[in-house]
């Protein structure tokens, strides 16, 4: 099949601008909405997903599906540090936290409004065990003092996290003494405290979760039958990553079915529109067509030059979303997480995985917005098209 | 005696090949239109044969079927009943794919209202229909500039129809026409949109076309001056041809 | 009565083109509709709040358990016409899907608090006789398909186990936005089971829930609540219901605010494709308005002919759009199930919708509007459309 050139297409799509602008504006906004969505779906996982270690093991209480719902008592967890296999730090202790979390009710920076931040009991094991976590301003809490360290994301976001700053709970005041990064992962949300000032201070018999890494990472398997099957523990262990996975599964599905649903129906919107551009551009043009068709040119060559334009304007729609839902990127945001009821601060991640998806919804939306208009155009009848001209 | 145009078609024009079978023969040709329930009959078993390198003019009044006959000639009407044989192919008896690719390698055509793409410039429009043959680029440009040479618009190749009056874009038309060096040139009202000098120098540029080209020219005109210029008179009424008391055109050759 | 039947004429006359910009509207009015309805989904806690109600928290989060002994002397202070309490219970029926909120609650003195949970006396005694024994609001009882007398087991989440409840009783909402898809059940059955297990935690209370007689004395109420137990074990933190459920519905505001957004993008998108429909339109028929123009009617007729047309599509796809999100929203708040108790179309919504069918209306037209009463006569009568 011999085609019409992209000249031709393209020059018919700027010769008529403000229909072409107005119809790819349409096609840009739905593709801003579905770019958007992926995004921030996209930036939930990568921010929980990337919390777990691939080495290390969570332990909580059987069925408890999040930290502040679990509790692992003082024997059980001195159970969980007779494993074997467990690895060494540096120093021959065995690289096993015993960890309290629980959810203090703060107010946000600017608009004063309350949520829960996450306020976790740890130690040195606790932070050998994420190498993630950076230290990059102040220093670390003492041990046995009532001092805490807060990630970015929280010192920024809450009043009186920030360094230097202090909380007031449980009957003494807290003071931040240091901030930390997370790289962007779950831990930028939370505060971070000495484990047994927290247990002491909130009057607490349990911890939430014990975290630890095994020498071996093969002998995960046995290490999690053992605990699973002790019937001091009514105990289940599972890989970091994956317990973070499941924790961004509820927010993330949600967002990103409601998203995709809005953008499906979005794009009816759009789709009407194109569908009216080029029904428009082909009545305009039949004597063109006639013309074309006399000099030669086939059925499918028709067809295919009205579809290339309906694709060609809904590429442009689709990159110009796609540009602006890439500004998004540098938007911070903080939801609270369903599934751990407390804050999770975020980015838009923008992936070319994402970015493909858009340029193929829009161009999916060009397809069947101009299909029916090019099949039209395709069936005239030379002689039709020449005396209407 | 007045020659019959159909049974003794004049001597062949100079440049002509195979001078003896004619270019185009009809035999029966019929159509017809429906609407609803009615149908309309536009020609009614047309016989006609047009010698390789002629030049005729098909006329009539409104209604007598001239353009349907063109249109069949042209290949882009098919006819209730009959044969249209040019080069000794019956166009009849095309499928819709094959009659396309036949108009590409074989007709060239000039419309009234020129029929130009306004979005592609004289020179890509002359280029237009070498896309459907298999040249390559470089051949492509050669052929198409030569083609605007030819009628003398070298210098505004880059130029888009709305910025060439009616004479050159009507000029523009022919170069796309014969582009592709096609075996018949089929002409419906050229000089319809045209004031009389801008008509007097295309038909001038057709003649001069047919006769350095050997170009055979079917062409339906109103146009007394445009007819004067064909070598023969055809006329039609309500559909069947029609003997003239002067069958052959006054003072042509 | 003739402009009217002039424009009807006009907008139809491209059938197609109009029917497609028909079905643009309604399906953007109609997104607009539902969005907006689940963002007032968000908000039916504190739409139901009553103004005589207070709720009293741990200060330093809702997951810290207050003691039981505070009853009393909350009870005992100004103002103050009741009190009762309850805990969140979190547990799961079946499947994660099937959420809804379980509360163990101080049966007699929590229903006086909440009149508008309608029961019948004798499932309401039967209820404060059974200990085992749970009321579920009616839309609850419905979606599962119970009757009095089922059992109905929950897999514990925070208090671990399967804990079996008997149907004692099934109530109804007093007004429309009233939650008919919670569960009560006793409080003590909840105390007694852990002090059995564990011994600890057993006179732990998640929220005390308290009456007062005077709603004006709201705040002053809350701060002699929080005043008596500052600087104690458990200090708390007292609001208004209404505020207490707008704190959760804090926690979602960056999803609420992307929502919000979002809903005003479908209005701009429809905007733009109707003011695509409208400058094709104008485009078209400018030698007709040069030619009316050129009769004598005033320029300012054109350039209400061309709004009049636009507000007439603009209006018979709002109309058809509206229509469309009744049985829409039904249709979402059957498919989301238990997510949103309340999920209703709103007066205010309907409004907004109307109001942003004639925005649509009136800014498609803006543009093509300008531009053809610019035009002069000679020109537009050139003008090959």
């Amino acid at each position: 099949m011999r085609a019409l050139p992209l000249a031709y297409v393209a020059r018919n799509l700027w010769v008529r601008r403000v229909t072409t602008l107005l119809t790819a504006l349409g096609m840009a906004l739905v593709a801003y909405v579905f770019a958007t969505v992926l995004m921030m779906s996209e930036g939930i996982r990568a921010a929980l997903v990337a919390t777990g270690q691939p080495d290390n093991v969570i332990v909580l209480r059987k069925g408890a599906g999040a930290e502040i719902n679990s509790g692992i008592t003082r024997p059980q967890a001195a159970v969980l540090e007779t494993l074997p296999g467990l690895a060494r730090d540096t120093g021959g202790r065995p690289l096993i936290s015993k960890e309290p979390v629980v959810l203090n009710s703060l107010p946000k920076r600017g608009s004063g409004k309350p949520s829960n931040v996450t306020l976790r009991g740890t130690g040195p094991a606790g932070l050998a065990l994420r190498p993630q976590v950076r230290l990059v301003e102040g220093r670390m809490f003492r041990p046995g003092t009532a001092e805490i360290v807060a990630g970015r994301a929280t010192a920024a976001g809450f009043a009186g996290t920030g360094l230097g700053e202090s909380l007031r709970f449980a009957g003494r005041d807290w003071q931040v003494v240091g901030l930390f990064d997370a790289g962007g992962t779950g831990f930028d949300s939370e505060l971070w405290a000495d484990a047994d000032v927290l247990m002491q201070a909130f009057r607490r018999a349990s911890y939430s979760s014990v975290v630890f890494r095994l020498a071996d990472p093969a002998g995960f398997e046995a290490a999690r039958a053992q605990i699973e099957t002790d019937p001091r523990l009514t105990l289940e262990a599972k890989p970091e990553t994956r317990f973070y996975a499941e924790q961004s599964e509820a927010l993330a599905s949600f967002i990103r079915i409601l998203g995709l649903t809005l953008s499906v129906i979005f794009s009816i919107g759009a789709v009407v529109g194109a569908t009216i551009t080029m029904f428009a551009a082909v009545a305009q043009r039949v004597g063109e067509i006639g013309t074309l068709r006399a000099l030669g040119f086939r059925r499918s060559a028709v067809l295919a030059a009205f579809l290339a334009e309906s694709l060609l304007l809904a590429l442009l729609g689709g990159a110009l979303g796609l540009a602006a839902a890439s500004g998004m990127q540098s938007v911070r945001v903080s939801t609270v997480n369903f599934q751990t009821f407390s804050e999770l601060a975020f980015q838009f991640r923008l992936t070319p995985a994402i970015a493909l998806q858009t340029l193929g919804f829009a161009l999916a939306m060009g397809l069947v917005g101009g299909f029916v208009p090019a099949w039209r155009a395709a069936r005239l009848r030379i002689v039709d098209c020449l005396r209407a001209a | 005696m007045p020659a019959d145009p159909r049974r003794d078609p004049p001597a062949a024009a100079p440049g002509g090949g195979a001078a003896d079978t004619p270019l185009i023969r009809i035999r029966g040709l019929s159509k017809a239109y429906r609407r609803g329930e009615q149908v309309i009959p536009v020609l009614q078993g047309i016989d006609l044969d047009v010698r390789r390198a002629e030049f005729i003019a098909l006329m009539g009044p409104s209604g007598s079927g001239k353009s349907t006959l063109l249109n069949l000639v042209a290949g882009i009407d098919k006819p209730d009943a009959g044969r249209i044989e040019i080069g000794g192919v019956d166009i009849a008896r095309l499928g819709e794919s094959e009659l396309a690719d036949w108009r590409a390698a074989h007709v060239g055509f000039v419309f009234q209202f020129y029929n130009l793409m306004p979005v592609l410039t004289a020179f890509e429009n002359v280029e237009l229909p070498l896309l459907l043959t298999g040249l390559s680029r470089r051949q492509r440009r050669a052929h198409a500039g030569a083609a605007l040479e030819m009628v003398g618009l070298a210098d505004r190749v880059d130029h888009y129809p709305n910025e060439l009056s009616g004479g050159q874009q009507q000029r523009v038309a022919i170069a796309r026409a014969l582009v592709t060096d096609p075996t018949l040139v089929v002409a419906d009202e050229p000089t319809g949109d045209l004031d009389r000098t801008t008509g007097e120098e295309v038909l001038g540029l057709m003649d001069e076309l047919h006769r350095e080209l050997g170009k055979t020219i079917v062409m339906v005109t109103h146009d007394p001056k445009a007819a004067a210029r064909a070598q023969r008179l055809v006329h039609l009424e309500k559909g069947v041809l029609v003997d003239e008391p002067e069958a052959a055109a006054p003072g042509r050759r | 009565m003739f402009v009217l039947r002039l424009l009807l004429k006009n907008a139809f006359r491209h059938r197609l083109r109009t029917a497609l910009t028909v079905l643009g509207l309604v399906v953007a009015v109609c997104a607009y509709g539902l969005l907006r309805t689940v963002i007032d989904a968000w908000y039916a806690g504190a739409e139901a709040s009553s103004s005589t109600r207070l709720v009293t928290r741990s200060a330093i989060s809702l997951t810290f358990p207050l003691p039981l002994s505070y009853a009393e002397r909350i009870r005992g202070l100004d103002g103050v016409s009741g009190v009762s309490w309850a805990n969140w219970f979190g547990g799961i029926y079946v499947t994660e899907r099937n959420f809804f909120a379980q509360f163990a609650v101080d049966p007699a003195s929590y229903l006086a608090l909440y009149p508008e949970y309608r029961l019948s006396d004798a499932e309401r005694q039967a209820f404060f006789r059974d200990q085992q024994g749970a009321v579920v609001g009616r839309k609850l009882a419905e979606k599962f398909g119970w009757k009095i007398g089922d059992q109905i087991p929950l897999r514990g989440t925070i208090y671990p186990g399967t804990w079996t409840f008997t149907l004692r009783g099934i109530y109804e909402g007093a007004e429309a936005g009233t939650d008919e898809q919670q569960m009560l059940f006793h409080w003590k059955r909840l105390s007694e089971a852990l002090r059995q297990r564990t011994g600890a935690g057993s006179d732990r209370v998640g929220v005390f829930v308290i009456g007062i007689s005077d709603p004006d004395a709201a705040a002053a109420i809350s701060q002699r609540v929080d005043t008596q137990f500052r600087n104690s074990l458990a200090e708390t933190l007292t609001e208004t219901e209404k505020a207490f459920q707008l704190g959760f519905v804090a926690m979602s505001e960056a999803i609420l605010l992307a929502i919000r957004a979002v809903s005003g993008i479908v209005i701009v998108i429809i905007m733009a494709v109707m003011a695509n429909t409208m400058t094709m339109t104008a485009r078209e028929r400018l030698a007709e308005y040069a030619t009316l123009k050129a009769l004598g009617f005033p320029g300012g007729f054109v350039v209400r002919l061309l709004f009049g047309e636009s507000l007439l599509i603009a209006g018979l796809g709002g109309a058809l759009g509206i229509a469309a999100s009744f049985p829409a929203v039904r249709l979402v708040g059957q498919l989301t199930g238990t997510l949103f108790p309340v999920f209703r179309l709103s007066p205010t919504t309907l409004a907004l919708q109307v109001a942003a069918s004639v925005t649509i209306g009136l800014v498609a037209a803006a543009w093509p509007a300008w531009r053809t009463s610019r035009i002069g006569i000679v020109n537009g009568l050139r003008h090959v459309g």
